[in-house]
This record gives structure tokens, C-alpha cells and sequence, in this order.
């Protein structure tokens, strides 16, 4: 199967629909920090560059803020290709932003172990912490195992129906 | 007295830093005859996190909070969190296509955010009855975010591109609700982990495009947008050399304020932005 189809199968989309009107770039908050503009993760997609795709900054800067699925003529849904070109990274344990691959680990860590999670929290302590705080971010499930997050900590009485979830979760694992 | 009954999912930020949220909320919904009653033993929706990850996470945790509303309380379930709102809407969807035989939804109950439920005319109308001290003078801008209303296709939002609902209940309780074009901008959410850096070029660009148009304040409907443009202000101006002073509120905090219930001390000490000297000098407390 080659890359896009790939893609398409996973993501449910049309990438070959991507007609390079610019669009999806124009209107992304993040453009300024990404190392292939939208439409152009669209146009590798489209000539099978896989290695360039997986391994670009922009599926993990990526905002998820939907404004370029909101406004793509052809109905792309392109956040949802790029939630796919993530989760793809992840299997293949590429991830060139460490730290937000990090971060999104261990906050679904917590909701692992608690069933809820606090992610303003987690925010805050950063922001006390400064750098230091994304190493801490790895002993969050530490943490949370022997109750010793200073949170006032919500917890769901069944867990088990949660972690049922997580346990089909393949990459979740990874 | 409660004329309706709704099932209520708070999430988890609102149980934690954004509880002011979670307050004024329930103070609102109560002063206009909603009953909110909690999903019983609900869990995290997991945010934008999940769908980062694991498609199947992304789905099957919201699945679940419907799963329990429909089953155990039976009622239409009102969310307050734009990102939470939004992953609900999403398993919603996804479990009426019939592909998730594990988490049984029959669609007799719908989501809803809460903004733009009480945005809805019946409400409005009781909410101008209600309103005991019009704030008059304060000059504002609604701020959306990305998550309440974007994709329309999960969303349902009929103006996707320029929302009109939190200004018209700011308009209802007497605020100057600017327009703007940056209402439904990003603020870079859940980035501000690991790439601090884009989160302060968005939220600064959000500041000045509020202060352009003469805004005192931003009004935000979303946990997420609102710890980021909270909890950075100060280092903004640090960085930038600026020196922004925007409290940003949540619209049910203004709400309750106009309605004179509750105390707007309890919901002002959790915002790092002191809105109370802006509220002092426009006499609204
Ligand atoms: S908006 Fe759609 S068609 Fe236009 S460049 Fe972007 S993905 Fe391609
Ligand atoms: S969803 Fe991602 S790619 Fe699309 S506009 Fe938002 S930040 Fe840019």
C-alpha cells in the first residue's frame, strides 16, 4: 500500500483531493513555527515523501485548532490527517518534539491512573518549575501511584471501565 | 425552582484550576431554572491529548460519559468546556454510526456547550429579567477559541467563522461587546507544555488585537484559553516589555456578576489577572 493510501485509509480522508490552493496555511495559527506549511504536508503526502512527513515538527506543532479543516474547499478534514500522521510517528517511535509527545503521554497517564486528569495543574506546576518541570513530567504516574501530587485529586470510583479502555489502546502503550 | 433538569459534566478542569468556572456556572444555571445534575462517576474526556495519541482513546473515553448520562440520568448533558464540549461531541458521533458496539448509545440524549445554550432566546429573555445591575461601561471582546465551534460537521455551529452567542448574552447584560476579527483565533492550548514560545507569540497577538479595538477585557468560554491568557500575562509582559492589563474572565463570572449572585471575591482570587480593580474603577462591584 503506499503512503497516501495508507493515510486515507486511517485518516478517512482524501489527501489526492488537495488541490495546493494555500488556504489551510493562510488561516494557521502556527504557520510561523513549522517547518512544512500545511498544504505542503499535503503535497508530500500526495508524492510519498513518508520519511519527510513522519519526521517533521509540524504534526507535533500542530494546535489542533481545526481552522484549516473548517475552511479547506475539497473538505479535508486536515487536523484529523494529522492526528493520523501522528499516531503513525508514534508507532514507528519518531516524535521530533519530545517534550509535547511527553506531555500528552503523561497526561494520559494520570487519566490512567485516576480516570481524570488535571491538566490546567499540570500547566501551572510548569510554569513554577520553568524547564525543569518537563523532567518532572515523567514521574507524574509516579506520583500519582503513591498519592503525592499536592492537588486536591478527583478520582473516578470505577476505574476499571476506564482502564478497560486504555487497554485497547495499542499506541497509548507504545 | 428548577423548571428543567439537565445532565452536567463539569471535567476535570473544572475541578481543579478553573473551579471559578464550575461555580458560576452551576450559580447561573440555577438563578435561570436549570437543574444541573453531575454524570455519575464521569471521566476525563481525555482532552487534546487523546486524539494526539490513540484514535480509539479519542472516542472510547467520551464514549463512556454518554454511555452513563444516557443510561443512568437520561438527560441532554450540558458542557461548559469548549475542549471537553467538543471530544464529547465527537464520540457522540462516532458511537451513532454504529462502529463501537461495546459502548451502547441509543442517541435519545444530545450535548450541548453551555454557551450556547443559554444563548438561546428562551434564556436571554430570562436572563435581561433577571439582571439586577447592568454592567454598563465595561468595554469588552468575546473570545471563542477554536473548540466550540470548530468543525461545524462535529459542532453543529451554524457560524463557525464569526459566533454571535457570548456577544449576545454580554450585550443582554450590558456589557460594550466589541467586534473584533480574532474571536475565534487559537491560543495555542495544550502547546504551552512544550513549546512555551508559540503560546506567547498567540496570545500576544490576542492581546493587542483586544486592546485595538478598545477592549478592557477578554471573555472567554473555554478553561484552556483562559489559563493561557491568565496565567501568562505577566510573563508576556516581561518578555515583550509590555504592559498589558486584561483581566480575562469567563462569561458565567459576568453573568452572575450582573445578576448580583454569589460573591465575585470567591471567583476573582483564582484568576492570576486581578479583574477587581477594573471592576472597582467602572463601579460594577
Ligand atoms: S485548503 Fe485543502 S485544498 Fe487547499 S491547500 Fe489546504 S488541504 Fe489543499
Ligand atoms: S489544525 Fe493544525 S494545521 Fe490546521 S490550522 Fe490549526 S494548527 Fe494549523
Amino acid at each position: 500500500m503506499s503512503f497516501l493510501q495508507e493515510v486515507n485509509r486511517r485518516s478517512g480522508e482524501q489527501v489526492q483531493l488537495c488541490f495546493q490552493c494555500f488556504k489551510c496555511s493562510l488561516g494557521c495559527p502556527v504557520a510561523f513555527a513549522m517547518d512544512y506549511l500545511p498544504h505542503q504536508l499535503m503535497r508530500l503526502i500526495q508524492l510519498e515523501k513518508r520519511e519527510e512527513v513522519l519526521n517533521s515538527h509540524t504534526i507535533w506543532l500542530c494546535a489542533a485548532c481545526e481552522t484549516c479543516t473548517t475552511r479547506c474547499p475539497n473538505g479535508i478534514d486536515i487536523a484529523k490527517v494529522i492526528d493520523t500522521l501522528r499516531q503513525m510517528a508514534m508507532e514507528e517511535n519518531k516524535g521530533t518534539e519530545k517534550e509535547i509527545v511527553a506531555f500528552h503521554k503523561s497526561f494520559l497517564d494520570t487519566v490512567y491512573h485516576l480516570g481524570r486528569a488535571h491538566e490546567v495543574g499540570l500547566m501551572a506546576l510548569y510554569k513554577l518549575r520553568t524547564k525543569r518541570f518537563l523532567d518532572d513530567l515523567w514521574l507524574v504516574p509516579e506520583l500519582v501511584k503513591r498519592q503525592k501530587l499536592s492537588f486536591r485529586l478527583s478520582k473516578v470510583e470505577n476505574l476499571g471501565e476506564v482502564k478497560k479502555i486504555f487497554k485497547k489502546a495499542a499506541l497509548w502503550q507504545k | 425552582m428548577a423548571e428543567i433538569e439537565l445532565a452536567y459534566y463539569p471535567g476535570c478542569t473544572l475541578k481543579t484550576t478553573a473551579e471559578e468556572f464550575d461555580l458560576t456556572s452551576r450559580q447561573v444555571c440555577r438563578e435561570l431554572g436549570i437543574k444541573l445534575i453531575e454524570i455519575p462517576d464521569w471521566n476525563c474526556c481525555g482532552a487534546s491529548s487523546a486524539h494526539e495519541i490513540d484514535a480509539y482513546l479519542a472516542v472510547g473515553l467520551g464514549a463512556l460519559n454518554l454511555v452513563k448520562a444516557e443510561k443512568e440520568l437520561g438527560l441532554d448533558i450540558v458542557v461548559p468546556c469548549a475542549a471537553c464540549f467538543q471530544r464529547l461531541k465527537v464520540a457522540e458521533k462516532e458511537l451513532l454510526k454504529g462502529k463501537y458496539p461495546e459502548f451502547p448509545f441509543e442517541g435519545k440524549i444530545k450535548v450541548y456547550d453551555l454557551l450556547r445554550f443559554l444563548a438561546q432566546p428562551e434564556y436571554r429573555r430570562k436572563l435581561k429579567q433577571k439582571v439586577k445591575k447592568p454592567l454598563r461601561g465595561l468595554r469588552a471582546v468575546a473570545y471563542y477559541g477554536c473548540l466550540l465551534t470548530r468543525p461545524p460537521e462535529i459542532t453543529d455551529h451554524p457560524q463557525p467563522e464569526n459566533p454571535m452567542d457570548m456577544d449576545q448574552i454580554l450585550k443582554t447584560i450590558g456589557v460594550e461587546c466589541l467586534p473584533w476579527s480574532y474571536k475565534t483565533d487559537c491560543c495555542g492550548a495544550s502547546l504551552v507544555v512544550g513549546r512555551i514560545d508559540i503560546v506567547h507569540q498567540l496570545v500576544k497577538k490576542l492581546y493587542e488585537k483586544a486592546q485595538e479595538v478598545g477592549a478592557e477585557c477578554v471573555v472567554t468560554a473555554c478553561p484552556l484559553c483562559h489559563a493561557n491568557l491568565d496565567l501568562r500575562q505577566r510573563e508576556i509582559n516581561t518578555k515583550f516589555h509590555t504592559n498589558y492589563y486584561l483581566p480575562i474572565f469567563y462569561f458565567t463570572e459576568l453573568m452572575a456578576l450582573a445578576m448580583g449572585i454569589g460573591q465575585p471575591e470567591k471567583w476573582a482570587k483564582g484568576h492570576l489577572v486581578d479583574p477587581l480593580p477594573l471592576l472597582k474603577a467602572k463601579n460594577l462591584l
